[in-house]
């Protein structure tokens, strides 16, 4: 117990400064009202779906989790179930095989909801999709093809600050009142 | 350069580990074995389907392994030519030797690799099952079917496998006229699971959106109370083409590819990859650029383990394990962005070479990074070592017994804990390998702790490792020779050790030198199913420490 708390203290404090919201990851309109969003702002509950990835941008979405991102910093949490989620925050592409279920996923979560796409392949359907079309025999391509999308955050695999600031521009009141549809 | 020039060049400037290991991996009367100029010993035959269980039995027999097992599609002409495949096409198929399907099998035994290959007819593509002599091979043969449409008869189960619902049961992606749109279905999906009866027996079904951050899959358990009686695993949800991807890019392409079969072993993917095509066009890459993919494949490793040896904390309700060994985990990757341009090293290692090389500078930054991982895992390894609820959940669970898991073919990490001791860098050492003298790591006891033992031990070795490889990295100007064009028919095979287990990329090439079948191979292959005799006797609760202590790849055996 001894050499535990030492290490804790010598460790010190890691986490850094966040990123703050990207405008240009908006994908689609703001659907929840500022009022909400403030209320989200304080705490928000993230349920992650793998709809098909490499699991590359799964290690950047558990980086997000360490010392240094510390997410549950901001009062963001990752939680077990749909029912307790307010954002999904999901990373493609969405094979065949997972449409159903992230549809299901997607049902199942109380509105007001947001969903944030991760990775190229969640934005465009990526490496794994025929060029062009986004779409194949087994893959569906993007995420927005099986669910509506608020951010997409692109990168192979985004950085875990990138992933964050997806979170929070999710979560944030759009900067302009620009008219971005998706 | 052109093709022709470099094959030539290669030729003559063959690494010297290319010519060793001159003896026949296994005789048998039908089967003539040629060697292929692969990084790793390798040979390559045909025989007949009635001889393939006599050899595969030779094989294991010998205490070897069954590493893989795909179909491709070698029929001219086509049944029904699609309007869009064009005069090359075509072409290609007419030149090939075979008029019908073709089952390849790799194994394994101390000598090398041995790649068969075995043609079967177009109209009736069967072969004997092989899945009493390896029972790896049960859900490999069910995916060839799945996607080819080969079927291994004589077989106890011949449930789908990677096919749910995304296509019909008659049509096969893999088929060169495999057409996606008539083919498509919306129906649900059903799967005949195992149902376990008796008194007090319930099932749990989990899945595929699992409670944490993980990839997709499904586990039904049949407990009683909170024992588990029986575990049963149905994968493909993660399915998304990637073998057919493969037939429409370029060398280059596929490079990126199979960097992405699983993002976690990117820099294991890319180098057997590169070491298939390596290995058809017959040319060696330059020695700096193999020293540099050790040092890429040694930080994959390195900070994989710390990431395991983290969560193997944070399951046994030590969140201090979590926190701190991602400290260690974030710094690795902090200063592979640094240093390399990307935390995971993606696209660093292509065919011919590698894209990035290590200034004096990062030498410097890597030592540092080396003497640091080493003092702090120390401290961890002794928290960890000294604590009693740690190593009350640890010890016993998940036992795997070093005869079992010689029997169901455990591989790579997972298998080194149960005492299988294979680690393709100590026993087909291909360079920089072969100047480093890797030490193994294997442990008899094959529970949750002894793979964190392992996890333990070559963390520290890989440290040690990329500072020899540092001592040793030769000065050179090139860091690759130019690919870009492979030669015809060619067939290339290249394994690496990668942190969770072996990687195999076998490639072939039509008439033109394009990609015509690849076939990346996962070790999660083997030891999923080990999985599922991996938790008999355990409670549930224990399940999400046994799985991360195995951590198998949902994407790599999913394709």
């Amino acid at each position: 117990m001894y050499q535990l708390l030492k290490q804790i203290i010598k460790t010190g404090i890691k986490t850094e400064a966040a990123p703050l919201p990207d405008e240009s990851m908006r994908v689609g309109t703001q659907r929840l009202q500022q009022e909400i969003l403030r209320v989200f702002g304080g705490a928000l509950n993230i349920r992650h779906v793998d709809a098909g990835s490499c699991n590359g941008c799964e290690l950047e979405i558990h980086a997000v989790n360490n010392a240094y991102y510390n997410i549950e910093g901001l009062g963001i949490k990752f939680v077990a179930s749909p029912r307790h989620a307010d954002l999904l925050l999901v990373t493609g592409p969405v094979s065949r095989h997972l449409a159903t279920a992230l549809k299901r996923t997607y049902d199942a979560t109380p509105e007001p909801k947001l969903v944030v796409a991760i990775g190229d392949c969640g934005c465009t359907g990526g490496i794994f999709s025929p060029d062009g079309g986004g779409e194949s025999y087994a893959s569906c391509g993007k995420v927005a093809n099986v669910i509506p999308v608020d951010v997409a955050v692109s990168g192979c695999p985004p950085t875990p600050t990138a992933i964050l600031q997806g979170i929070l521009t999710a979560i944030s009141a759009p900067q302009k009142t620009g008219d971005k549809t998706g | 350069m052109g093709c022709a020039e470099f094959i030539q060049s290669g030729a003559e400037g063959l690494h010297p580990s290319y010519t060793k290991h001159i003896t026949m991996p296994i005789t048998h009367p039908n089967l003539r074995l040629s060697k292929l100029p692969s990084a790793i010993p390798a040979w390559s035959g045909e025989i007949a389907s009635d001889d393939l269980q006599p050899v595969c039995q030779n094989v294991q027999d010998g205490g070897g392994r069954l590493v893989a097992l795909w179909g491709s599609d070698a029929r001219f002409p086509l049944p029904n030519p699609l309007p869009q495949a064009g005069e090359g096409a075509n072409e290609s198929l007419r030149e090939s030797q075979v008029d019908g399907f073709v089952l390849h099998v790799v194994l394994v035994n101390e000598a090398g690799l041995i790649c068969l290959s075995v043609p079967l007819p177009a109209d009736q593509p069967n072969y004997p099952d092989i899945s009493r002599i390896f029972p790896a091979a049960n859900r490999m043969q069910r995916a060839a079917y799945d996607l080819l449409g080969i079927y291994a008869h004589e077989g106890h189960d011949h449930r789908k496998w990677l096919r749910h619902a995304a296509w019909h049961g008659g049509s096969f992606p893999l088929r060169k006229d495999f057409d996606a749109v008539q083919s498509r279905t919306d129906e649900p999906d059903s799967y005949p699971f195992v149902q376990v009866e008796g008194q007090g027996v319930h099932e749990i079904a989990v899945g595929p959106v699992h409670a944490g951050i993980i990839e997709p899959g499904h586990f039904r358990f049949s407990v009683v109370g909170e024992k588990t009686l029986r575990l049963e695993e149905r994968f493909g949800y993660k399915h998304k083409g990637i073998e057919k991807r493969f037939e429409t890019m370029s060398v280059q392409q596929g490079a990126k590819l199979a960097g992405r079969v699983s993002g976690d072993s990117t820099v294991a993917y890319a180098w057997a990859y590169a070491m298939a095509a390596e290995s058809i066009a017959a040319v060696t890459p330059p020695d700096r650029s193999l020293w540099l993919r050790a040092l890429f494949l040694e930080r994959e490793r390195i900070a994989n383990h710390l990431g395991d040896l983290g969560y193997l904390g944070n399951d046994v309700a030590l969140s201090f394990g979590f926190a701190q060994f991602w400290i260690l985990k974030e710094q690795v990757l902090r200063n592979n962005a640094k240093l390399f341009g990307h935390r995971y090293l993606m696209d660093k290692v292509i065919p011919g070479g590698v894209t990035v090389d290590l200034a004096e500078s990062g030498k410097q930054v890597l030592l540092e990074e080396c003497a640091m991982l080493e003092r702090e895992a120390s401290v961890l390894r002794g928290i960890y070592d000294e604590h009693a609820g740690v190593q009350d959940r640890f010890i016993g669970a998940g036992r795997i017994e070093p005869k079992l898991a010689a029997q169901l073919g455990l591989c790579g990490l997972a298998g080194r804990a149960s005492a299988q001791s294979w680690d393709a860098r100590v026993q087909f050492p291909c360079a920089p390998y072969d100047k480093l003298d890797v030490q193994m790591a294997t442990y008899r006891n094959g529970d949750v702790a002894a793979r964190v033992i392992v996890r333990f031990d070559e963390l520290f070795e890989s440290l040690r490792l990329q500072r020899e490889i540092m001592v040793h990295l030769v000065h050179g100007d090139d860091l690759a020779i130019p690919l870009e064009k492979l030669p015809a028919h060619g067939f290339g095979v290249g394994m690496v050790e990668g942190w969770r287990g072996e990687v195999l990329v076998a490639t072939h090439t039509d008439a033109q030198g394009n990609l015509t079948r690849v076939h990346p191979h996962d070790p999660s292959w083997q030891n999923w199913p080990v999985l599922e005799h991996a938790v008999i006797g355990n409670i549930v609760p224990d399940f999400p420490l046994i799985n991360k202590s195995f951590n198998l790849s949902y994407s790599g055996q999913d394709l």
